[in-house]
């Protein structure tokens, strides 16, 4: 149940794109058509996902217990630049068409704030292993959940008739605000 | 790019308007729609970042023969990730205050896509003198946006700037406090690009 919780306030409630605007770049940058916009989600739930898998034990299993926390950042940001490397090279192995579909977006993970977030969101609540795990799941599904619904407004707002100023980034973010609001609404869902 | 032949306080004020990380190359984005509540915080972000953009500009300026082409990735994100250590450290122990507000989003700077473009598409090419003016004009730059932008969240949404009562002297004032949440950090950039962007047009026209 605890877990079930985890990962619905994860995934809706503190959405890590609309309330802790982790992953932006990709977000604004990658949400204009919404097929590749499932791809990226798709990336992004599985590298979230490994990474969680990797850095806890790095973090729990030898940077505390040799007091060397100070090394976090830099231990973090190796792990996933080096975890995006290993995964590129491994999809090009066995699915050519998976690695055609996903294209530049893999290596762009590496930059991705979302997951680096992750990594630190998770040490500083103090989360067991299950419980990074559950709650990296949930962050990525969430990112793939405001990032599809973006890519769905967006091949709209194609259509629309949009003030020359605003056109490109401005309406981009305001319409992020408003899917911000919207999503305010599932605060009362849970802690 | 004829870029050598800028004159030096061109290649300082071009980070500062002309290509603005925010505004021009909307990069950077979670800082700065993360930290903007309050000035203080927004100007606090920015001081750090820009701390650790022109000590990693130097510093990948200064190595940039000596780090090899296809490590060269790796290379400046180690070079990123110590100096932001060491910016959240100091900032741990001398302002746990600000340190606190600003939480995770210091050991994220990190991941700042401005440090990492300014370091691969400036200083690994020119020399030392241009990418620390490069990095110093981006740094204000970004500086000027968070803290415009803190100052206005701040505004609407507790009445004050910099901490300082302004609107909320007012007997009848309601805080606007969407502003300081995650819906108003968005609707206030774009709504402020949006801005930008016509009166540039307009003086431009």
């Amino acid at each position: 149940m605890e877990l079930i919780l985890l990962f619905i306030g994860a995934a809706v409630i503190n959405n890590f794109v609309l309330t802790y605007f982790l992953g932006i770049c990709p977000f604004l940058g990658v949400s204009k058509q919404l097929d590749t916009a499932v791809s990226m989600g798709m990336a992004v739930i599985f590298v979230m996902t490994l990474t969680a898998a990797i850095t806890w034990p790095i973090n729990h299993l030898v940077l505390i217990p040799y007091n060397l926390p100070f090394l976090k950042y830099v231990a973090f940001i190796l792990v996933i630049a080096s975890l995006v490397q290993l995964v590129e090279m491994f999809i090009r192995k066995v699915s050519q068409p998976l690695y055609v579909a996903l294209g530049i977006y893999l290596p762009l993970i590496t930059t991705n704030c979302a997951i680096l977030g992750l990594a630190l969101f998770a040490d500083l609540r103090g989360y067991r292993f299950v419980q990074t795990l559950v709650f990296a799941l949930g962050a990525g599904t969430g990112f793939t959940l405001a990032l599809v619904i973006m890519a769905g407004i967006r091949e709209e707002l194609e259509f629309a008739e949009v003030p020359g100023a605003l056109r490109g980034p401005g309406i981009t973010l305001i319409v992020a605000g408003i899917l911000a609001l919207a999503f305010m609404g599932f605060a009362g869902l849970g802690g | 790019m004829p870029r050598h032949a800028l004159p030096l306080s061109e290649e300082f004020l071009k980070g500062v308007w002309k290509e603005n990380p925010i505004l021009v190359q909307v990069l950077g984005m979670c800082p700065t729609l993360a930290v903007t509540n309050s000035a203080i915080n927004g100007m606090a972000m920015a001081l750090a970042t820009s701390f650790v953009l022109i000590n990693s500009s130097l510093f990948v300026t200064l190595l940039k023969s000596l780090i090899p082409h296809q490590v060269r990735m790796g290379t400046y994100m180690i070079i990123i990730a110590a100096f932001v250590t060491i910016a959240d450290l100091v900032l741990a122990a001398e302002f746990p205050v600000i340190s606190k507000a600003l939480g995770p989003y210091v050991p994220l700077i990190v991941v700042n896509c401005i440090i990492l473009g300014r370091a691969e598409a400036f200083a690994s090419k020119q020399p030392v003198g241009r990418t620390l003016l490069d990095a110093m004009g981006n740094g204000l730059g970004f500086l000027m946006i968070l803290t415009s932008l803190g100052a206005v969240r701040e505004f609407f949404g507790f009445g004050s700037v910099f901490g300082l009562g302004l609107l909320n002297q007012w007997p009848s004032f309601h805080p606007w406090v969407v502003m300081v949440g995650p819906a108003g950090a968005f609707l206030t950039l774009g709504s402020g690009l949006g801005l930008i962007n016509y009166l540039a047009r307009k003086g431009g026209a």
